[in-house]
């Protein structure tokens, strides 16, 4: 329709290969700028670092002259590597304990969806934990495990149990990690249930309490599955998350004791840029494992939008 | 409403819910009171083993008072202002335009562009930390905020595209399709018609990259050294380096670090959780 309101107007004189193409062109003219940002920063590096995976590379100079070319030689080292193994089986803890954030949001949201006064602070005050960077709730936490005067041992020390070094005990140090982690990302959960709560059809719920539903039932079977859209964002910031944990680990454990809170996001930096040198090709190759896995999801998550956005 | 709401329920539960709000929410934030109270500590509190007794003196103008006149952290809060800033404009800026081309514009490569730039915000950082490192030392950046900056806004671009795509999908179209049968420019729709319309998506995605970019840790590691560069977030680890066991400077320096980004959330709560949301959950 609006095709020949153009042409009647501009019946007179002809136009231009630009007018008549501009509705082709415009979308382009505006992704211009975002497109060669985006490219440069973020497309082109994910090739290259496939690239750099494949080389004996310290960093320094440049990589076709003074790094060697190894072929596959760096993920066969990978395969024997402790450190790397370690790595990843943290990051299986961190990606499924993780989750546990997206329930523990749903009962917060769960407690705090009322209408009493002052509760508008209270929600606020809960999501506090978000807001703050990671380098603080490491810090902070470190000081709540700390074992001559952290809360967390102060608090043991009322029941009469003596202080634990959550973060100098290799096996409860990555725990101690993820629970620092959980905090603000359940937080995050909470504030996504509670604005999915906000939306729940309240008719519904009128309607299954006549029927004499209520409690955990009414929970399973009416308000879950209208929280749907809600669980999907708060699993896909939850797995991403856990996927890119690093500041934390840096700032409570730097990877210790005895390396058992590496992660393989952690891992990689260490070998690349951290003191155990330059080890560019074997980071990137670290890096790529840490992609390949990420990518699992972003193909799925990419699935679930390509569904919905044909359902429209 | 579920759960039931207090008001329709027993006099007991209602008293019990009005006493566990404040108690839930202190065990809530416990980790970080505590860290409030150490800042206001003197120092021989820490000496004396006085960790959780009352403060033998209110010393917070004297702790605060540190970390702003004799350390370098108004430097490094001051760097993440000059990072932080030019970042949220040039990321909204450019997600403006192309969240209108992927909302507006039907062409073949549309909904490719638009999963190449989400696909891209989930990438893990790692993977682009060698080439970024490189890229940014070729073109002599390293060590400089507009280093910092010049990756941040490319890499938001990705999570603002996908907020502004869908804003825009949610407008109504025939104000668009009017403007055109009035024969007015593409940019002029989109300077005239699309952008003010945008307003509340600005407004969340600015407090949200505020934040994201504020809080980050990793890049300023990656691609800065020092305090001519570096963001607060990085500087916070060489001032407790500095004051190392010196607690209630620690304490003090990181509530001012973690400070900005909170008071942004207090200020313009409702875009925040906008923004949040990805505008999924409306």
């Amino acid at each position: 329709m609006s095709e020949t309101a153009h042409t009647a107007r501009n019946a007179d004189h002809n136009p231009s290969w630009l007018y008549r193409n501009r509705q082709s062109i415009a979308p382009w003219l505006f992704l211009t700028p975002g497109l060669i940002f985006f490219a440069f920063y973020v497309i082109i590096p994910v090739f290259q670092s496939f690239y750099i995976s494949t080389f004996d590379w310290n960093g320094l100079g440049d990589m076709s002259e003074l790094g060697a070319q190894v072929g596959l030689a760096n993920y066969v080292e990978l395969m024997d590597d402790r450190k790397f193994h370690t790595s990843l089986i943290n990051n299986v803890k961190w990606l499924v304990l993780y989750l546990l954030a997206i329930p523990a949001g749903l009962f917060i949201s769960l407690f705090l969806n009322q209408t009493v006064k002052g509760i508008r602070l209270y929600k606020s005050l809960f999501f506090f934990p978000f807001v703050i960077s990671q380098v603080v709730v490491g810090l902070v936490f470190t000081w709540f495990y700390d074992p001559k005067f952290g809360l967390l041992n102060v608090a043991l020390g009322w029941f009469g149990i003596d202080s634990i070094n959550v973060l100098g005990d290799p096996t409860l140090a990555t725990y101690g990690v993820i629970l620092a982690g959980l905090w603000p990302q359940t937080a995050y959960c909470m504030i996504l249930y509670l604005t999915g709560l906000n939306a729940v059809d309240p008719e519904q719920v009128e309607a299954a309490r006549l029927d004499g539903a209520k409690g955990v039932r009414m929970l399973w079977h009416v308000i879950i599955p209208q929280l749907k859209p809600a669980t999907f964002i708060a699993f896909v910031v939850t797995i991403i998350g856990a996927l890119r944990s690093f500041d934390l680990i840096s700032i409570m454990t730097n990877g210790g004791p005895f390396g058992s809170t590496r992660v393989l996001s952690f891992y990689m930096f260490e070998k690349s840029l951290g003191e155990y040198g330059l080890r560019m090709g074997y980071g990137a190759a670290i890096a790529v494992v840490l992609f390949l896995i990420m990518l699992v999801f972003i193909v799925y998550f990419l699935w679930s939008m390509y569904q919905e956005e044909r359902g429209r | 409403m579920f759960p039931t709401p207090v008001e329709k329920t027993s006099r007991t539960w209602q008293l019990t819910y009005q006493s566990l709000l404040p108690v839930a929410l202190f065990l809530w934030l416990m980790p970080l009171i505590a860290v409030m109270v150490f800042s206001i500590k003197p120092d021989s509190d820490f000496s004396g083993g006085n960790y959780w007794g009352w403060p033998s003196s209110f010393e917070g103008f004297t702790n605060y008072g540190k970390v702003f006149f004799e350390s370098q952290m108004p430097r490094y809060l001051l760097n993440s202002v000059f990072i932080t800033v030019p970042t949220v404009i040039g990321a909204v800026a450019l997600s403006c335009m192309t969240g209108f081309a992927l909302g507006i514009y039907k062409f073949r490569a549309n909904l490719w562009i638009f999963f190449m730039f989400v696909a891209g915000n989930f990438v893990p950082f790692q993977i682009l930390m060698v080439p970024v490192r490189d890229l940014t030392v070729d073109m002599g950046l390293y060590n400089t905020k507009t280093g910092l900056v010049l990756f941040h806004i490319a890499f938001q671009t990705g999570f603002c595209t996908l907020f502004m795509r869908n804003f825009i999908r949610a407008l109504p179209f025939e104000l668009i399709e009017a403007a055109r049968v009035e024969g007015i420019a593409e940019w002029r729709i989109f300077w005239y018609v699309v952008l003010p319309l945008m307003k509340p998506a600005i407004a969340a995605l600015s407090v949200l990259i505020f934040t994201f970019i504020w809080n980050d840790y990793f890049w300023a590691v990656v691609l800065t050294q020092g305090a001519e560069s570096q963001p607060v977030t990085a500087g916070i680890t060489s001032f407790n380096a500095q004051y190392r066991a010196a607690y209630h400077l620690m304490s003090a320096g990181s509530i001012v670090a973690a400070l900005p980004p909170v008071a942004m959330f207090f200020l313009m709560q409702k875009h925040f959780i906008a923004g949040l949301t990805l505008g999924a959950v409306k």
